[in-house]
């Protein structure tokens, strides 16, 4: 590895030598996120799991999210201020998704009682 | 060799000891979380609530769009390769993972272009109910960025071709499958939120 420049704070230099996986793991990664993806399309086919649909499907799909943003984008392995940089921004949006979808789509429901 | 190399890219004299392009560029996904979370809401915000047909139920083909699922999964898979290889100098490695990627881009696209006439000759555009309107303009805006992505992929391509692509341009590479992979996770919400979950 290259030397550490003067003014690199230690923290940020050892996260950014961080190494990456090889292909193996991005080929076992790739194997997971087809299964799951198998996983889903069933759960969308088999009746008797309708009614728990929506919280599978939901954490499957964010499973699906994370495997692919820390192996494949290598948030896992890089530096904690590129994680800050789009969690903080993912977390605003996906605050803005449910408070929108509370009310415009849940609170009227409770307004027509 | 099961690690690839930390990229020597990174370790530059800047205040945070990264580079400022691929700061900057986890910046602006940042910001795309944030537009497509507008896109996203308002497909929520109005789902169900179309007073005439095509419904989603009626017309979203789910075995069509699993397939297309797993092509975008994969290239994915395809671009780490491609990554993988650039960084350990495997120009062969690099070149054919890149184009592979490029390729099954462009097979998602054909999927999302035979889906949207498909859909137009059962009778659903974009003026014809909310759920039209929020499902072209979501899916839409995320295939004009898949389709960015492939130019992308294929102008790094050729650049490999005439070997512009050496191991120190690495990150180039990396950057530009950072764009891909958001992409792709992307359509990862897409096809739960608006295909599975209707």
């Amino acid at each position: 590895m290259s030397a550490n420049p003067a003014n690199v704070p230690p923290t940020a230099a050892h996260d950014a030598a961080h190494e990456h996986p090889g292909a193996g793991t991005y080929v076992a990664i790739g194997l997971i996120l087809t299964i799951i993806t198998a996983v889903e399309v069933a759960v969308f086919y088999i009746p008797a799991l309708h009614g728990v649909m929506v919280p599978i499907l939901l954490i499957l799909s964010a499973t699906k999210f994370v495997l692919v943003v820390m192996f494949y984008m290598h948030l896992k392995f890089d530096s904690r201020l590129f994680t800050s940089v789009f969690v903080g921004p993912l977390l605003l949006a996906v605050t803005a998704v449910i408070s929108l979808v509370i009310l415009f789509r849940v609170l009227p429901l409770y307004e027509l009682r | 060799m099961e690690h690839a190399a930390a990229l020597p890219a990174e370790h530059l004299d800047t205040s945070t000891g990264l580079t400022s392009f691929k700061l900057g560029f986890w910046i602006f996904l940042g910001s795309e979380t944030l537009f497509f979370g507008s896109l996203i809401s308002t497909y929520m915000v109005y789902k169900g609530q179309s007073i005439t047909g095509p419904y989603p139920h009626e017309i979203l083909n789910i075995p069509l769009t699993s397939i297309s699922t797993f092509v975008l999964l994969m290239s994915s898979l395809a671009m780490v390769l491609a990554l993988a290889g650039v960084q350990q100098g495997n120009r062969f490695q690099g070149l054919l993972f890149l184009f592979l990627t490029a390729a099954l881009g462009s097979t998602f696209l054909g999927f999302q272009a035979f889906e949207f006439t498909e859909f137009y000759h059962k009778g659903l555009s974009l003026q014809t109910n909310l759920f039209g309107s929020t499902f072209f303009v979501l899916t839409g805006f995320h295939g004009a960025h898949v389709t960015m992505g492939v130019i992308w992929l294929l102008s790094l391509w050729v650049q490999g071709l005439r070997g512009n692509l050496p191991r120190e341009r690495a990150q180039t590479v990396e950057i530009a499958g950072l764009y891909w992979h958001f992409v792709d996770i992307v359509w990862i919400i897409i096809f739960t939120l608006v295909y599975l979950l209707q």
